[in-house]
C-alpha cells in the first residue's frame, strides 16, 4: 500500500468514490458558459477566503484606520502596533504554548494508542473482541455535549481544573481514531506480521517495526486532523481552564473579544498566530486534507 | 473455568495488553460517563449530595420556554445551514468538476482552506464584518445603494447573520467529497442521456444527484449532527442573544451548567438532545435512503 493506492478511501467511502479528481467534459459547453462556471467559481472562492484576507489587513493597520470609512483594502500605512500591543496586552506567548503542547500530544498519543488498539482489532480474534468493537462504535455515535457536565464533575474530582490535563488526557485516545485505524489496517497484508512473527519479534515490535511504517498515510491522516481539531479546539478548554496562564489560544482569543470589546486590530493580531499553524500544516500537507475527508467519510 | 480463562489469558495476552490502556481510557472518559449523564439528570445534583428526584428534571425542562424557544433557534438554524450548505456545494461540485486538473485542486484548496480555521477566528473576523456602523458589509451594501442592517444586533437579522457566515466558510468539504463522488459516476449514462436528447440540466437533476444520493445523505445526517451542536459562533459573536434570539439548545446546555450551576437540567437538555440527534438522523436515513439508486 502506498501513497498513490488509496485503497480505504476508494473501498469504504459511501458512494465507492474515486479519490483523484477525475476530469470528464460532460455536456456541450459553450464558451459562455465556461466563462459563467469560472466567474461563479472565482465569486465563491473570494467569499470564502477574504475574511482570512481581512484578519491579516485588520491587524496589520493602525487603530484609526481600523475604525475608519471607507474600509481600506490594503494596510495603510502597514503597522506592527497591534501586535505590540497585543504582547503588552495579553499572555499571547503561553497561549501558542498551551495549544502547540496540547495538540501535539493529543496527535501523538491518538497516533500511538489509536493504532495498537485498531492493531489489535483488525488482526487478532480473541475472546472479547466484538465487544470491544462495538464499545467503540457507540461511543463514537455520543455527541459530546450529551456527557459534557459528568466529564466536567469527573475532571473536577480528579482535581484536573484548571490544568492541561482536564484537556488532554480524556482524549489522550478518542474512538474514532481507533475506529479510523482498525478501518484501515484490515487491509493490511497478514503474511507480513506471520513473517515477523517467524522472525521471533514479539506483538510490540511487529506494531512499531513492521505495521506503523507501512501504514504511514493513514497515521498521517490521523496525525493532521487530530493535530488541526485540537488546535482549534475551543469548548472544552472553555469550561476547564480559568487562569489567564493556563488557557490555550481559542480561549485566550475570546477573552480579548470580552475584555476589548470593540478593538478588532487586537483580536485580528491574536487571530494570525492562532491561524498561523494550521495555515503550515494545510499547506504542507494539503494532499493529505484532501484525502482524509475522504477517508473520514467512512466514520458515516 | 479458571483453567480456561487462564488458558485464553495465556494465548492472547498480547492482544490484551495492546488494548488495555486505549480501552480503558474509552471506558472511564466516554462510557462511564454516558452513565454518569443519565444519573445526574434524575438526581439533584448540588454540594450537599444529590436526592433522586425520577423524571423532575427533564419536566422542568420540558415546561421551560426557554428550552422550546432554543430548541426553535437550533432547528432554526440548522434547516436554514444544512440544505442551503448542500445546495451551494452541489452547485459548485458541479461546476468544479469538467474543470482540469489543477484548476481543480486550485479551487478545491481555496473552498477549503476556511475549515481549518477554527471557529473563534471566523466568528471574531465575522463579527468585525457585521459592526453596523464600521463593517465591511454595511459599507458593501451601501456601495450598491442598500439600507444598512443591524446584522447581529437585531432579533429578527442575528439568525440568519449567524446562517450567512456558516454557509458561506463551511462547503469546502463537501465540495471535496461531492467531486470525488461524481468522478465514479459511469460514463456511458451520460452518453445514453445525450443520445435521447438530454440537456445539461436534465443530466444533473436526473442523474448526478440521484447517483449521488448516499453521499448527498451523509452530507445531510452529519451536517445536522454538527449544526444541532453549533456553539462556538454563538459564544463569541451573540451570547444567544439578542432577546435569545440566537440562543441555541447547547448554549442554553452552557448557561443552566456553568453560570447558573444546574448540572441536573444541563445533564437532562444533554440527554434530550442527545435522543433527538439519533432520532433525526435514523429519519433522515430513512427517508433519503430509501429509494437509493443503484448503479
Amino acid at each position: 500500500m502506498n501513497d498513490s493506492q488509496p485503497a480505504l478511501a476508494a473501498s469504504r467511502n459511501p458512494s465507492g468514490a474515486a479519490l483523484e479528481p477525475r476530469t470528464r467534459r460532460r455536456g456541450r459547453r459553450t464558451s459562455a458558459t465556461r466563462v459563467i462556471a469560472f466567474l461563479l467559481l472565482t465569486l465563491w472562492a473570494l467569499v470564502s477566503l477574504f475574511p482570512l484576507y481581512w484578519v491579516f489587513v485588520t491587524a496589520l493597520s493602525p487603530p484609526s484606520v481600523v475604525m475608519s470609512t471607507p474600509p481600506r483594502l490594503i494596510p495603510d500605512p502597514p503597522t506592527l502596533v497591534n501586535f505590540v500591543r497585543l504582547f503588552g496586552r495579553s499572555q499571547i506567548f503561553g497561549w501558542l504554548a498551551n495549544s502547540a503542547i496540547v495538540s501535539v500530544t493529543v496527535a501523538l498519543s491518538n497516533i500511538l494508542l489509536g493504532t495498537m488498539a485498531g492493531y489489535v482489532l483488525a488482526k487478532k480474534r480473541f475472546p472479547g473482541a466484538s465487544i470491544a468493537f462495538w464499545i467503540v462504535i457507540l461511543t463514537m455515535m455520543i455527541p459530546g455535549q450529551a456527557t459534557l457536565v459528568p466529564m466536567y464533575l469527573l475532571v473536577n474530582k480528579l482535581g484536573w481544573l484548571d490544568s492541561l490535563r482536564a484537556v488532554i488526557v480524556p482524549d489522550l485516545v478518542i474512538a474514532f481514531s481507533i475506529f479510523l485505524m482498525k478501518q484501515y489496517l484490515t487491509s493490511f497484508p497478514t503474511e507480513m506480521i506471520e513473517a515477523a512473527k517467524l522472525d521471533g519479534a514479539g506483538e510490540l515490535r511487529i506494531l512499531l517495526q513492521v505495521v506503523m511504517p507501512v501504514a504511514k498515510p493513514g497515521i498521517a491522516v490521523l496525525g493532521i486532523f487530530t493535530f488541526v481539531d485540537y488546535w482549534n479546539g475551543f469548548f472544552w478548554p472553555l469550561l476547564v481552564l480559568s487562569s489567564s496562564e493556563n488557557l490555550t489560544i481559542q480561549v485566550g482569543l475570546s477573552t480579548l473579544r470580552f475584555q476589548f470589546t470593540t478593538d478588532f486590530g487586537l483580536w485580528n493580531a491574536g487571530a494570525v498566530f492562532a491561524m498561523i499553524p494550521v495555515f503550515i500544516v494545510f499547506f504542507s500537507f494539503q494532499r493529505y486534507f484532501l484525502r482524509g475527508i475522504t477517508i473520514g467519510a467512512i466514520k458515516g | 473455568m479458571v483453567s480456561s480463562m487462564a488458558e485464553t489469558w495465556r494465548r492472547h495476552r498480547e492482544a490484551y495488553l495492546l488494548l488495555a490502556l486505549p480501552l480503558a481510557i474509552i471506558v472511564i472518559f466516554r462510557v462511564l460517563t454516558v452513565g454518569g449523564a443519565f444519573w445526574i439528570s434524575v438526581v439533584r445534583y448540588g454540594p450537599r449530595g444529590a436526592p433522586f428526584v425520577g423524571l423532575a428534571n427533564y419536566a422542568a425542562t420540558l415546561q421551560d420556554d426557554l428550552f422550546w424557544r432554543s430548541m426553535f433557534n437550533t432547528l432554526y438554524y440548522s434547516v436554514g445551514v444544512v440544505p442551503l450548505g448542500i445546495a451551494v456545494s452541489l452547485g459548485l461540485s458541479q461546476l468544479i468538476f469538467n474543470l482540469g486538473r489543477r484548476t481543480q485542486m486550485f479551487y478545491k484548496a481555496a473552498f477549503y482552506l476556511p475549515m481549518v480555521v477554527s471557529g473563534v477566528v471566523m466568528s471574531l473576523v465575522w463579527l468585525w464584518m457585521f459592526d453596523p456602523v464600521y463593517g465591511l458589509l454595511n459599507w458593501l451594501f451601501q456601495q450598491v445603494g442598500l439600507e444598512p442592517l443591524l446584522w447581529l444586533r437585531s432579533p429578527k437579522t442575528a439568525m440568519p447573520s449567524l446562517i450567512l457566515m456558516a454557509v458561506a466558510t463551511g462547503q469546502g468539504a463537501s465540495i471535496v467529497l461531492l467531486t470525488a463522488s461524481m468522478g465514479s459516476i459511469p460514463d456511458p449514462l451520460y452518453e445514453s442521456a445525450r443520445v435521447d436528447g438530454a440537456n445539461g440540466w436534465h443530466e444533473f437533476r436526473h442523474i448526478t444527484v440521484p447517483l449521488l444520493r448516499p453521499t448527498i445523505l451523509y452530507l445531510l445526517i452529519m451536517g445536522t449532527i454538527g449544526s444541532f451542536q453549533v456553539f462556538n459562533s454563538i459564544y463569541v459573536m451573540t451570547s444567544g442573544g439578542p432577546y435569545h434570539a440566537t440562543e441555541t439548545a447547547v448554549y442554553l446546555l452552557y448557561t443552566y451548567a456553568f453560570q447558573m450551576l444546574n448540572f441536573s437540567r444541563a445533564s437532562a437538555i444533554g440527554v434530550i438532545l442527545a435522543v433527538i440527534l439519533a432520532l433525526v438522523s435514523a429519519l433522515q436515513y430513512r427517508f433519503v435512503a430509501r429509494g437509493s439508486v443503484e448503479y
